[in-house]
């Protein structure tokens, strides 16, 4: 069964957790042999900005050591052969250049983010 | 004592969206700047402060427990207190007595103490700035 993984709610908890927990799941879910890719919508694709810095948080005397690094872990979803696309409207709307961009990243248009449905057996929303 | 007082009001549970740091960097900032800070947590917020809360390691990452180092929400909270207390400012939690039966997390760390709608309404009335980090 393969299932496409769209990611519209970006940053959601990225401080507290360390990673995106969907991006996390779905990792987990390729280590188990599932058939997952990934698409950035929204607010999401800015995950594929590279050189992102999350540092710097603390509180009081507690500093945060491993704040999240999205490009990284988009970058290792890529290596571990899961195909990461982005909607390129998104991402233009959002300013974003393409150096500054994930080279792995594949960007789709809106209209082929709908017939990119047809390669899946599941749509799943997060 | 500073008499500047800022009431906060948070409702989200942890680790599942950012409006909750967001208003733990100004509860930081309130602190920082020498005012006193009254938090009150309901419905999912209450597990904030959640005594049992425990880190993990982080496999997809290749992080043992050790190297991980989960931030826990009761420890950001400890560690508020602790900077107030080194100022000399007030940092009073209180979790809604209901919505900690609701989730069964009474065990909560010390400094936190169970009350109700009531004492929000209190601190409304006698603070000088409402922060509702929530929505």
């Amino acid at each position: 069964m393969k299932a496409l993984q769209i990611i519209q709610s970006g940053y959601r908890c990225t401080i507290e957790e360390q990673d995106d927990p969907v991006i996390w799941f779905i990792q987990v879910l390729k280590t188990a042999e599932g058939e997952v890719d990934i698409v950035l919508r929204g607010n999401a694709v800015n995950y594929a900005v590279i050189s992102q810095d999350a540092s710097g948080l603390s509180f009081g005397t507690w500093t945060q050591t491993q704040p999240s690094k999205m490009d990284q872990d988009l970058q290792q979803a890529i290596d571990q052969g899961i195909t990461v696309y982005a909607i390129a409207e998104d991402i233009a709307i959002r300013g974003i250049p393409e150096s500054k961009l994930l080279t792995g990243i594949k960007q789709i248009s809106r209209l082929e983010f709908a017939n990119l449905f047809n390669n899946y057996d599941q749509v799943w929303t997060w | 004592m500073s008499d500047t007082t800022l009431t906060f009001l948070i409702m989200d549970a942890p680790f599942e969206q950012a409006r909750t740091t967001t208003a733990f960097r100004m509860m930081e900032a309130a602190l920082e700047k020498g005012y006193n800070v009254n938090v009150f947590a309901y419905e999912g917020g209450v597990s904030l402060s959640f005594a049992l809360q425990q880190p993990h390691a982080n496999a997809v990452h290749g992080r043992t427990f050790e190297e991980e180092q989960h931030p826990l929400t009761r420890e950001w909270i400890a560690a508020l207190h602790k900077k107030a207390q080194e100022k000399g400012l007030v940092f009073d939690w209180v979790n809604c007595g209901l919505c900690v039966d609701e989730r069964g997390v009474n065990e909560a760390i010390d400094g936190c103490r169970r009350g109700g709608p009531r004492d929000f309404l209190g601190w409304a009335n006698q603070s000088n700035s409402l922060v509702i980090g929530t929505r």
